[in-house]
């Protein structure tokens, strides 16, 4: 019947399939089989908990790694091997907590109660105030002992957060149950700041277990292609066969080509980090559609195009004539000043002398209107006052600076739709 | 006197009979010889009179107390009547747990002989109820039939640990009317010396001729005076002989094991031994021949000292069997008389003096093996000279048979170190004999034994071997020790008056009962676990379970003086009843909290063994609340389990340490984390420290932090003043400690190589001397060893290095070296701006430039603004780069968080 259906397929169904399916990998949705290149701290951050688990051991642990480098998913993956044990399986509370959900104790105390179920032990009572949930968690907590009760794991996403709460109470008294005979726990925190312990008070830190899971890529450039082929193939159990292997082999004759390596050397370079190539592969999954049902070198390059623009550039775009010549008069005075700041004065007498000595297709404005303009650009925040706040001074004498490089400015004039010939030379001379 | 109910509900009236025999002018008491007691409602009056059995008012109604009469007395006033007994107890008095120890049943009219010095034997004599018939049974005798129920009979003697024969000449009662001293024996009283004073020798001797004719009240005057002179000799000595009698209040008072008088048990033993089973010497010649070795000639001379011949004295009124012996018997015989009544009238006298003396002998008695450790080390070399000097060939007997004692007698050897303090030095000394196993397990043995019930002469055996070793050690600290329990303040008298008034049989336990306290509120709890926790399987693993920092360990090596300090300020507090604050820093992981603990851990098995009275332990710490007023809630709530708002709360708490209460137990109150308590009025510190010095507060207040002048840099003056200067500062420990530390928590687990251990604890003692960094390292080092497989199965150097390195070394030049191309490059565009500017900063713009320029000289593309930005960005959040805001855009202004040379190295190396 499967055989049938799979057989039923159109081209349509395939392509969303295969899409629904990519995405689902790309954006996070499902764990990996198996963590790519972390073996190491996969075994030692299980081992870690397992012992915890079985043996009732308090631990605590800190995950550190750069944003995109797997901290999560490295955590994902071993919870879900160690809860595939039996005798774990229900013998371990999980509290996840998040620096940025829970912003300071009192919350985290009445998220850590929820989780752990404790709210119902006192049936009806309603949380009063943060000591009484504070002394109760404690309570709870001192009441169990190492090989009775059951351990509780404590993960703590963006633990360096939890270090700016007040007194750091909450990671004190957590480290502090870990390191006494109570309830055993394991304290799992996941912070990409390599200076997390420089963040905690030296009674924390001295509570802490000073183990740290480092985790830095060390991909080289064949291993990141290799990744890049891995999460665009199509799986064996794919319904279509035909579709599949076709899709796979476009994807092999992607990756060989010249313009899509450099593509991908080019973010390779950027950042090692497989969120950025996620979102590369992303964009150019996107642009798979039935017309096309497999992946093109072109969908690569045009996804690679749209993430490394530059998005000041393409605000640049937008901009009328006149608000592109107070650019480049702005320019030219940084250029003549040194990166010193100018008012609208001064622009505005750049720009006259371009109107009378070169502009041949440009009207001359009035005042009013460039002023118009100019206050277009400060509301872009293409420019920004030097001492914001103090507007005491004249709006055409207050002083600005451009928020825009040279290679910004010029890589906008190139693109720019008509752009008349003198604004571009105007912009190219040395000297306004 | 309404909290003596009288067994009938009758109204008793208490009358002297006849003239008082006797007057003591100096303790200002009149002594008698009868007392008639007459009941409301009955025509006859019923006579109680020295050495008759007698029956005193208890809670059981149906069981009243029983006891022999040894005294009575009145006091300057005519009001107060006491009487000095000799108590019996009944079976049901004896502890459930030791009923079994009879090995029968017991008669219904048995009663036993009871022999525990610590037991109060001061009565009221208004609590007497009647007299009763007791008959004494020997030992192998079925107990008499078709006696009328009210005959009691006494075969065996209750020691408090043992049931054991009584011989009959216990069942003489040794009274005799006192005599106000005659001003001849003055004499004696003056002597400096406390050598034993011929006459006394004399008289003793004396007296063994006397002696089969000796009865109740019947001892010669001029006997009675000697003895009295005897014990006046050093009177402070003898009051703390009769000190140990009294000052107890705890509940078994009675069944203590009696250690101070265990010459008598002995003794007793010996002779027994001669009577009953003359074929057989018994173990005590065993023990005899033992201690013919020096050290048994030491203990000697201690005995010569006043208080000592009162102890032993009560030794034998009876064997004049042995033809070697009766002199000594004599001797004792004198002496026992008059520890029973020549020292009694110092009694109310003076108060302090009792109370000061009275507790060093307290310390002693729940510490069988210990005390007879410390017997050895008394001795002075002064006092042996005299020893030699006065041996005579008549008291050669004398010397062998207290060298028997010794191991008891060591009761009466003033010692002073703590019990506990010496537990733990012990302990370390034996952990770290690792090799001595045998020794060991011998006297961990012997511990045990001790506990349950105690067999002296056994273990006199075993342990006399031990007991010469250690007590040189000991030896130094308790002269140190000696010195300083000097001077203690006086527990208010007032106390005192009513405790020793009070018949001791009252359990004062019922009254402070140590049952947990259940919360109001069930406490919430985490779920059990279904499967439990699976056991340490292999030597790393139980290694590394000994090593977690919440493994308790059996002893705390490194802090013994610490640990002594901070026991003997609480201690002393908790004696005196009288209040007070201590300020202990430290870093972390120095083991302050572990060490309180550990103080409040063994104090409290003193107070259950009743050497000093209960208290109360409560805990609170600054990080464990949520703000400094929430102190009050929980103290109160610890205290009285009654929940407040802080405001209340404090107003409770205050109204609780200002108001008298009689039977008020002593608080002691541990603040960790005392700098978070801090406010801006300092109102919750500075009642902390002013608690403790309200009159009636009872307060001790132990506080943690970890800066050493915290009291200077934080607290305002009135609250630094009442904080006060007892300070104590916890240093690092230093690699040795570390390294013991670790040795003895592994204890004989073979799972270390001994370099590695040194390297740990060298580099843990250089960074930070912190203890709990220390066992974490271990503990990582062995997870390292299991992992590799190393084939010795014990954790080397190669793993302590890299678990060294996992925690120590900076995991930026690995962030560095691992992080992209254009990443690299950045930091390489920041240290050439930060070089062409001179400055440690920069903007975003100045170093992008500088990027860019990198950029193409390694022939890369140009990353465009908003590319850079996130590089610098990904840079930032890993605090490689200190940044401000991203909405500066480029004029964000960049720092390295690492030195420029860090980055060089790391992106030379690459």
């Amino acid at each position: 019947m499967s055989k049938r259906r799979s057989a039923a397929l159109t081209e349509a169904q395939c392509v969303s399939l295969a899409q629904k399916l990519l995405r689902e990998r790309l954006c996070h949705q499902k764990l990996p089989d198996q963590p790519s290149g972390l073996d190491s701290q996969h075994k030692h951050l299980l081992e870690l908990l397992r012992r915890t688990a079985v043996h009732g051991e308090s631990n605590s642990v800190l995950i550190v790694g750069p944003r995109g480098s797997g901290k999560t998913m490295l955590l994902g993956c071993v919870l879900r091997e160690l809860m595939s044990l039996k005798e774990v399986q229900k013998n371990v509370l999980l509290v996840e907590l998040n620096g940025l959900l829970q912003t300071d104790d009192k919350i985290a105390l009445k998220e850590i109660t929820r989780q752990l179920h404790l709210e119902n032990v006192v049936g009806d009572k309603v949380f009063g105030s943060f000591a009484e949930n504070l002394a109760f968690l404690l309570e709870a907590l001192k009441s169990g002992d190492r090989s009775s009760s059951r351990p509780v794991l404590f993960l703590l996403d963006e633990f360096d957060l939890f270090a700016h709460h007040k007194n750091q109470t909450l990671l004190y008294n957590l480290l502090d149950v870990s390191q006494s005979a109570q309830t055993p726990v394991a304290v799992v925190g996941l912070t990409c700041r390599l200076d997390v312990l420089e963040l905690l008070e030296k009674r924390v830190k001295s509570r802490f277990s000073h183990r740290q899971v480092h985790l830095f890529s060390s991909l080289s450039f064949a291993q990141y292609v290799d990744v890049v082929l891995d999460q665009l193939r199509l799986p064996q159990d794919f319904p279509d066969h035909r579709f599949s292997t076709e899709w796979n082999r476009s994807v092999t004759r992607v990756c060989e080509d010249k313009c899509v390596e450099e593509v991908l050397k080019r973010n390779f370079n950027s950042s090692k980090d497989l969120r950025s190539l996620h979102s590369l592969l992303f964009l150019a999954v996107s642009r798979v559609c039935v017309s096309h049902s497999t992946l093109r070198e072109s969908d690569l390059l045009e996804a690679s195009r749209l993430i490394s623009a530059d998005s000041k550039a393409n605000v640049l775009h937008g901009l009328s004539i006149l608000e592109l010549c107070l650019i480049i008069a702005m320019k030219h005075l940084n250029d003549t000043y040194d990166g010193e700041p100018f008012n609208f004065q001064m622009v505005h007498n750049e720009f006259k002398k371009f109107i009378q000595r070169k502009s041949h297709s440009i009207h001359k404005f009035e005042k009013p209107v460039v002023m118009k303009a100019f206050e277009h650009l400060l509301q872009l925040e293409l420019v920004r006052p030097v001492d914001s706040g103090v507007c005491k001074v004249q709006r055409e004498y207050q002083l600005m600076k451009l928020m825009l490089e040279h290679t910004q400015v010029m890589e906008a004039l190139q693109k720019y739709p008509q752009c008349p010939t003198d604004v571009k030379q105007w912009a190219l001379s040395a000297f306004g | 006197m309404s909290r003596y109910i009288t067994r009938l509900r009758m109204r008793r009236t208490y009358k002297w009979n006849g003239r008082p025999v006797g007057e003591d002018r100096k303790l200002r008491r009149q002594y008698y010889e009868s007392m008639s007691i007459s009941v409301e409602g009955r025509t006859e009056d019923s006579t109680v009179s020295l050495g008759q059995y007698i029956l005193i008012e208890g809670d059981n109604d149906d069981n009243p107390f029983v006891a022999q009469l040894l005294k009575l007395y009145t006091d300057d006033s005519g009001k107060k009547k006491t009487a000095v007994v000799q108590w019996f107890v009944r079976m049901c008095e004896v502890p459930q747990n030791k009923r079994k120890l009879l090995g029968r049943d017991p008669h219904p009219q048995e009663v036993f002989f009871y022999q525990d010095r610590s037991c109060e034997n001061e009565v009221d004599g208004e609590t007497i109820l009647a007299a009763v018939q007791i008959e004494y049974v020997p030992a192998k005798d079925p107990f008499p039939k078709g006696k009328s129920k009210d005959t009691l009979f006494v075969k065996l003697l209750w020691d408090t640990k043992s049931f054991r024969e009584l011989d009959r000449e216990l069942m003489q009662p040794q009274i005799q009317s006192p005599k106000s001293p005659p001003p001849s024996s003055r004499g004696s009283q003056t002597r400096a010396l406390p050598t034993p004073d011929p006459s006394i020798i004399k008289r003793a001797m004396s007296g063994t001729l006397t002696r089969g004719s000796m009865s109740t009240g019947k001892m010669s005057t001029s006997e009675a005076e000697s003895l009295h002179s005897a014990s006046k000799l050093s009177a402070a000595k003898a009051l703390s002989a009769k000190r140990r009698g009294r000052a107890y209040s705890g509940p078994h008072v009675r069944k203590k094991l009696d250690l101070y008088s265990p010459n008598k048990n002995m003794s007793r033993d010996d002779v027994l031994g001669e009577i009953l089973d003359e074929c057989t010497p018994t173990e005590k010649i065993l023990t005899s021949k033992l201690n013919t070795s020096p050290t048994g000639r030491i203990s000697i001379s201690i005995r010569l000292t006043p208080l000592n011949q009162n102890e032993e004295e009560h030794v034998s009124p009876l064997s004049s069997q042995s033809p070697d012996k009766p002199r000594l018997t004599a001797f004792d015989k004198d002496n026992a008389a008059s520890a029973f009544l020549g020292v009694q009238p110092l009694g109310d006298d003076d108060p302090e003096s009792l109370i000061s003396t009275g507790r060093t002998p307290r310390k002693r008695e729940a510490t069988p093996r210990r005390a007879s450790l410390r017997a050895l080390k008394a001795r002075t070399p002064s006092s042996r000279k005299d020893s030699t000097a006065l041996r005579e060939p008549a008291l050669a007997a004398l010397a062998e048979e207290e060298h028997e004692d010794s191991p008891i007698q060591t009761a009466a050897t003033p010692r002073s170190k703590r019990k506990s303090a010496q537990l733990v030095s012990s302990r370390i000394r034996k952990q770290l004999n690792l090799l001595q196993n045998k020794v060991d397990l011998q006297s961990d043995g012997e511990d045990g034994s001790d506990d349950d019930c105690f067999v002296p002469t056994k273990i006199d055996l075993q342990s006399s071997s031990d007991e010469e070793e250690e007590a040189k050690i000991d030896s130094e600290d308790e002269l140190v020790v000696k010195k300083r329990r000097g001077p203690r303040t006086p527990r208010p008298s007032e106390k005192t008056r009513v405790s020793a008034r009070t018949p001791r049989k009252t359990p004062s336990k019922k009254a402070a009962p140590t049952t947990p306290r259940t919360p109001r509120h069930a406490t919430p709890s985490i779920p059990s676990r279904s499967a439990p926790a699976r056991k340490p399987g292999n030597v790393l693993e139980e290694a590394r379970a000994r090593l977690h920092v919440s493994s308790v360990p059996e002893s705390l090596p490194c802090r013994e003086q610490e640990f002594q300090d901070i026991y003997n300020f609480v201690e002393s507090k908790v004696i005196d009843g009288t209040g007070g604050c201590m300020y202990i820093s430290g870093v972390p992981g120095t083991g302050k909290t572990a060490t309180v603990h550990e103080v409040i851990r063994s104090l409290q098995q003193s107070t259950e063994q009743d050497e000093i009275p209960h208290f109360r332990f409560i805990e609170i710490n600054g990080m464990k609340m949520t703000d400094p007023h929430q102190a009050y809630v929980q103290i109160l709530q610890k205290l009285t389990d009654q929940k407040a708002t802080p405001d209340h709360a404090a107003a409770l708490l205050e109204k609780r340490f200002s108001a008298p209460a009689p039977k008020k137990e002593t608080t002691v109150l541990l603040v960790d984390e005392l700098d978070l308590l801090w406010t801006r009025k300092q109102n919750v510190m500075y009642n902390l420290f002013d608690w403790p010095t309200r009159r009636n507060a009872r307060l001790v207040v132990l506080t943690i932090a970890n800066t050493m002048d915290l009291p200077e840099r934080i607290m305002i003056n009135r609250v630094a003043s009442r904080l006060g200067l007892t300070r104590m500062s916890f240093q690092p420990y230093t690699f040795k400690q570390l390294q013991q530390i670790i040795t003895s928590r592994l204890n004989r687990v073979k799972a270390f190589e001994e370099d590695a251990l040194q390297l740990v604890s060298r580099k843990v003692a250089a960074l930070s001397g912190d203890a709990r960094r220390c066992l974490d390292i271990c503990r990582r080092a062995t997870e390292i060893c299991e992992h590799s497989g190393s084939s010795s199965g014990l954790v080397g150097m190669s793993h302590v290095m890299e678990a060294l390195d996992e925690m120590f070394s900076s995991s930026y030049i690995a962030a560095i070296r691992c992080a992209s191309v254009q990443e690299q490059l950045f930091l390489r565009a920041i240290i050439a701006e930060f070089r062409r500017l001179g400055l440690e900063e920069a903007t975003f713009q100045q170093v992008f430039v500088q990027h860019q320029a990198l950029c193409r000289v390694e022939g890369l593309q140009p990353v465009s603004v908003s590319e850079g930005l996130a590089v610098c960005q990904r840079l930032g959040s890993c605090r490689l780069l200190l940044l401000e805001g991203s909405r500066l855009d480029l004029l964000l202004r960049i720092r390295l968080n690492v030195s420029q040379d860090d980055v060089l190295y790391a992106l030379k190396a690459d």
